[in-house]
């Protein structure tokens, strides 16, 4: 594997071999030394176009616990304020000798367009509404951890599919390990072409974590409501968009017992989650950003630890 | 790592450690199932001599693949010889290769502490096959990350000779003298199916 772009690139048996090596990596949080040494003398840029805090910072812990030397470069305060062009800044990056690239970018695809230019590997960190498929591998982390094998396992993603790219990566992911997705939101924000996806569509919310719609459901992932991708009215009021789609403690005992919530983070209490289910035993936040350094320490290895021309 | 799992994703070079390569040659026992456990008996008994002086105050460290059982089984015989129970521990030292960048990626295995620890014992690492010295050596370092051991030893099942580090191992079930192209391929029931130590090619 030379890049990660899309969750969709993973085989189930990479997929697995990702999950089953960020299980190892997993210990290293626990020891009193956190430094692995396999990335030792590899350089790795962190380049985002866009704001995030636990996507940057878990890249840059990952690679410094497998003792990379990580560097971040933010679109803000660099050339690209100054008027560089994408593929001149990317390339000038690039040219410094660096071994991997993680990159964000507002724009969906331009990651996979980045890739086209460089040399050294690229990992997608999110690109505009289209992916982010790290997001999605520290999610069936975080939902193997709980429900053991995720074969026909059944997983509700709700809220704001149309802008999300862990929507996306999740389904695509989550078709590959064997579970059953189904999305739910309103009609205003489930993207076009949705029913060509490998997963199953509903606008109710109740009727799916009841059961009523398409089975039980194993685990439920809210998504973040993104205020600022969103340029026209895609709910009335967000009281509204509250009472039909948020997590609230009567829906939460909709859910088995057993059930996990997911959130991706940020979250916005009181809108798509209430802090009932935000704060309960079944929320998995905290262990999501956990599993966040584990994965990704893994995506590192398996990109850069073997030997380039026989990287499978 | 000497007769690990090859998994499918990975090279087939020769293995730097041990020489086992993809291909299949005519092998010839060398270790039979009754001679691999009582060649296990002994060095259990050399343990129990070795350790009985710091009240067994040590602990066994198996290196994935094979000297995880290889370990278990250890600690079971010096159970029934003396009649106390050492701890069991793994080591994963895939991260520690210096190999690692030249081949495919590798999977990893399991490290677990043995219960208690390893601050200030005997630990007592535990591999199929010595060959370079390179695993034990990728042990060392992987060890003082989990902590400070009174002392270091090393047991091995079949020490096959051409060393490239100065390492040697304190226990050793038979000394195998082969040529550096053979391949020494080491049988563990839990892990095979069957007992046996085979060496192929010539």
């Amino acid at each position: 594997m030379k890049h990660l772009l899309s969750a969709g690139d993973l085989s189930r048996d990479e997929a697995l071999a990702i999950l089953d090596t960020a299980e190892r990596m997993h210990a290293v949080q626990t020891r009193e030394v956190k430094k692995l040494p396999p990335l030792r003398g590899r350089t790795i840029v962190n380049l985002f176009f866009e704001d995030s805090t636990r996507t940057r910072s878990s890249f840059e812990i990952a690679g410094k616990w497998l003792s990379a030397d990580v560097i971040n470069v933010s679109a803000e305060g660099s050339s690209v304020s100054k008027g560089e062009s994408l593929r001149d800044t990317v390339l000038t990056v690039a040219a410094m000798g660096v071994d991997a690239l993680v990159v964000r970018h507002n724009a969906s695809g331009a990651v996979a367009r980045i890739a086209g230019w460089v040399d050294c590997h690229v990992i997608n960190a999110g690109d505009g509404t289209h992916e982010h498929p790290t997001q999605a591998l520290l999610d069936a982390y975080t939902l193997r951890s709980r429900l053991g094998d995720l074969t026909d396992r059944h997983v509700a993603i709700v809220g704001d599919i149309t802008h999300s790219r862990v929507a996306r990566s999740n389904v695509l992911l989550l078709a590959t390990l064997g579970a059953r997705v189904t999305l739910v939101a309103p009609p205003t924000l489930m993207p076009s072409g949705v029913h060509s996806w490998p997963c199953d569509v509903s606008w109710d919310l109740d009727d799916v974590l009841s059961g009523k719609a398409s089975g039980d459901v194993d685990a439920v992932m809210m998504l973040r409501v993104q205020r600022e991708r969103m340029s026209g009215g895609y709910f009335p009021t967000e009281r509204e968009y509250a009472i039909s789609y948020g997590l609230s403690p009567e829906r939460l005992d909709l859910l088995g017992a057993d059930a996990p919530v997911l959130h991706p983070g940020p979250m916005n209490r009181g809108l798509e989650i209430s802090s009932v289910a935000a704060d309960s035993a079944r929320s998995m936040v905290l262990e999501q950003v956990q599993a966040g350094v584990s994965v990704r320490m893994a995506v590192l290895y398996r990109l850069l630890s073997g030997a380039d021309e026989v990287t499978v | 790592m000497p007769g690990r799992v090859r998994m499918p994703s990975e090279a087939t070079a020769a293995d730097a450690d041990s020489g086992i390569s993809g291909t299949s040659r005519p092998a010839s026992v060398v270790l039979s199932d009754a001679d691999v456990a009582r060649v296990t008996d002994r060095i259990a008994h050399q343990i129990i001599e070795n350790v009985a002086k710091n009240d067994f105050d040590a602990v066994l460290l198996g290196i994935p693949t094979r000297g995880v059982p290889l370990a278990h089984r250890l600690a079971d015989r010096i159970a029934v010889f003396a009649g106390v129970s050492l701890p069991v521990g793994s080591l994963d030292i895939t991260l520690y290769r210096d190999d690692l960048r030249l081949r495919g990626v590798r999977p990893l295995g399991a490290t677990a502490e043995p219960e208690g620890g390893i601050d200030g014992r005997t630990v007592i690492l535990v591999d199929d096959v010595l060959f370079s010295g390179r695993s034990a050596r990728a042990a060392l370092d992987a060890l003082i990350e989990l902590g400070r051991p009174r002392a270091v030893q090393l047991a091995v099942l079949v020490d096959r000779g051409h060393r490239e580090l100065p390492i040697r191992a304190d226990y050793v079930g038979k000394n195998l003298p082969t040529s550096p192209s053979q391949t020494v391929r080491v049988l563990l029931a839990e892990v095979d199916g069957r007992d046996a130590v085979l060496v192929e090619g010539s």
